[in-house]
């Protein structure tokens, strides 16, 4: 492989969006209202193109013919690198909406960045992403002020997936030596240089939904590692079935 | 169980740049942000538009189809339409 | 996805001199072929017929969503996981416009809604099989909306205005979705012999319930029937049947799949497939709630609906604490 280091952070990349898609598609037909159903299938859409993108990118830096869907379904649990955050269940519709607006946040960030890379295929990927991103920000936010600021049970249940979603948060912002070597590049970003950003907007939109950011917490990582907690092997179960159970076999 | 009833919004979309806003549909929202973000969900998805309007119906006023008579009939003036006016022949750029 | 014709034929209609003035001016329209908008006069019977069945139709969008649904996050390859979600978002959609037709008439949403899920309203019974294999997303994309697009056509023309506006944006979307269905089954046929089972095995499970998603025989000939007259129904549940039977029949044999009917046999006489008997008790079955989904169906649509009720609530006292800052009080 010529480029080991920018496969492995493709790889990332995108089993956060298979994930995170993954987990989003579960509400499929069931949202509280008939319009967030159609909202929300729209975020699956493009977790899942996002994630196709970097796979197919991936698979051409692999250099073995291997496609998109090899990428994606035919591995095992500790090779699948996506943080923690994505893969934890869905909980009510405020732990959905909270956790979509704090990843969201950040990666509308980090595509805007990506916009400068001197690799032109991720930069292409960040130009789509980056506005599918903005929305994604825009739609999980003014759920986030109605919820946080509507009736008294709203506010209780977006104040503990709040709570609850932010020891997952740190993943986020960690970088390895892989990541190094690449920014060092001009190829990936560091995601640090966003943090501040990301930590006043996330401050304003709480302050707006009169929730309250309760940051001292102990903070779970691992998932970027193929550490990952439990419910992972789940998702793999539903995802991984068909392939496993007829492998080799075009679809 | 207890029922809540959220409003409900028509939306208008153009279509391309340089046409009128035209009637898409309706839906629900209980506010506006939500009525144009649902209505961006709902009818663009396949790139219907690039301008959205979005009213609750509450507020728009409709002719009944009682006045349509009062209303419409008595508009057919055929001398506001130019085919009235006769034109000689060999008169050009009129 | 699909309306379906529970009922046999409508009662006769009212002999002319019964209509009343009115009456007679909404039918005159209707033979002129004009369309009929909320605020017309209609008679109290026609607003019914449409009620139930613009909401039947959007009911059984909405619970049509969940076989698919539920095979969302084990699509095989994520370019099929799209097109499936692309697909059942399609539906939401669909439930959405018809939902806003059925409003004009003069029931909200709500009152829908609550009428599916704690009342006795009625949708397709096709959406009471369960899906099993992968073969199936094929097969109801293939079958199931195929039969619905035999039935929608001809809906858009028809007389009720938001009604027919609402199935000419619906048919204009629902094109992709029997392809889609038809390329499943078509890679499976074309691939291990394993996957080739699948789709016959699927086929063998959902013919009989897609030929009677039509509804029960009503003949060939619907004069007389309100329906028709109030052009509603354009053409009998046995006519859209055969066409379905016939333009379905070839495209299965190409694929080498065999139809699951002894009888099936082509008529030179008539240009028509002939097909056997389908099994009514089963369909009654279904419709009275016996079928193997019904009540898993309906809880996890009662489940979404309450889980989201606080979401509901909330953003409707969010907006209204708005609206009370931005009109303050006038000072007494």
């Amino acid at each position: 492989m010529t480029n080991e280091n920018l496969y492995k952070y493709l790889i990332r990349m995108a089993d956060n969006s298979l994930i995170f898609g993954h987990r989003i598609s579960e509400w499929t037909g069931k949202c509280p209202t008939l319009e967030e159903d159609i909202a929300l299938s729209n975020f699956a859409l493009d977790f899942v193109g996002q994630s196709r993108s970097l796979y197919t990118y991936a698979a051409a830096i692999e250099g073995k013919g291997r496609d998109e869907d090899q990428l994606a379904y035919v591995k095992l649990l500790h090779d699948y690198k996506n943080i923690l955050l994505l893969e934890q269940p869905n909980g009510d519709f405020g732990y959905t909406i909270m956790r979509a607006f704090i990843y969201s946040t950040f990666m509308h960030k980090f595509w805007l960045k990506m916009l400068n890379s001197k690799d032109e295929t991720l930069a292409a990927i960040a130009a789509k992403s980056e506005k599918e991103a903005a929305y994604h920000v825009r739609h999980s936010a003014e759920w986030v002020i109605r919820l946080g600021d509507g009736t008294q049970e709203s506010h209780n249940r977006m104040q503990t997936a709040a709570d609850e979603i932010w020891r997952f948060t740190a993943e986020m912002f960690e970088t390895d030596e892989i990541e190094m070597a690449l920014i060092a590049d001009g190829v990936a970003i560091d995601p640090k240089e966003i943090q501040d950003e990301w930590l006043s907007y996330i401050q304003e939109i709480f302050e707006m939904a009169t929730l309250t950011l309760n940051q001292d917490v102990f903070m779970q990582t691992g998932g970027r590692s193929g550490q990952h907690s439990e419910y992972l092997g789940y998702i793999l179960c539903e995802l991984q079935w068909v392939q496993l159970t007829y492998p080799n076999s075009k679809w | 169980m207890k029922q809540i009833i959220t409003p409900i919004w028509e939306v208008f979309l153009r279509s391309k740049n340089g046409l009128d806003h035209k009637h898409a549909g309706s839906l629900h929202a209980s506010d506006a942000e939500q009525a144009l973000q649902n209505a961006r969900d709902v009818y663009t998805r396949r790139n219907e538009g690039i301008s959205i309007w979005v009213v609750e119906s509450k507020h728009i006023t409709a002719s009944q189809p009682d006045d349509e008579g009062s209303f419409f009939e008595p508009g057919e003036k055929i001398y506001r339409h130019p085919t009235f006016y006769h034109v000689p022949e060999g008169v050009k750029n009129l | 996805m699909y309306t379906q014709a529970l009922n046999k034929k409508s009662p006769k209609a009212a002999a002319k001199d019964e209509l009343g003035p009115e009456g007679i001016k909404f039918q005159k329209k209707i033979d002129a072929d004009l369309k009929i908008e909320p605020y017309d006069f209609m008679p109290a019977a026609y607003r019914k017929t449409l009620q139930r069945q613009i909401s039947q139709h959007a009911h059984s969008e909405i619970v049509g969503a969940l076989p698919e649904g539920n095979w969302v996050t084990r699509a095989p390859t994520l370019k099929r996981k799209a097109a499936l979600l692309a697909k059942i978002q399609d539906e939401s959609g669909h439930a959405l416009y018809l939902y806003s037709a059925a409003e004009t008439l003069g029931m909200s949403r709500e009152e829908h809604t609550d009428q599916l899920l704690y009342g006795t309203a009625k949708y397709s019974s096709i959406f009471n099989y369960p899906a099993l294999t992968w073969g199936d997303m094929g097969t109801i994309g293939w079958l199931v909306d195929g039969a619905a697009i035999m039935n929608q056509i001809p809906l858009c023309r028809c007389s009720y205005g938001p009604y027919a506006r609402a199935m000419v944006r619906v048919c204009k979307e629902e094109s992709f979705h029997q392809r889609q269905g038809y390329d499943i089954v078509n890679i499976l046929c074309n691939g291990s012999k394993a996957q080739f089972e699948m789709a016959q095995e699927s086929l063998n499970r959902f013919w009989w319930p897609a030929l009677m998603m039509f509804g029960p025989s009503d003949g060939e000939d619907l004069s007389g029937d309100k329906s028709n007259i109030w052009k509603i129904k354009r053409f009998s549940n046995d006519v859209l049947r055969q066409r379905f039977v016939n333009a379905t029949v070839p495209q299965a044999h190409f694929l080498g799949l065999e139809i699951p009917d002894a009888v099936l046999k082509f008529n030179e006489e008539t240009g028509n497939w002939d097909f056997g008997e389908m099994n009514w008790s089963e369909f009654f079955d279904v419709i009275k709630g016996n079928g193997k989904c019904n009540k898993e169906r309906m809880s996890v649509r009662v489940q979404a609906y309450e889980d989201g009720a606080w979401v509901r609530e909330a953003t409707n006292v969010w907006a209204k604490k708005q609206a009370d800052l931005e009109t303050p009080q006038a000072a007494e």
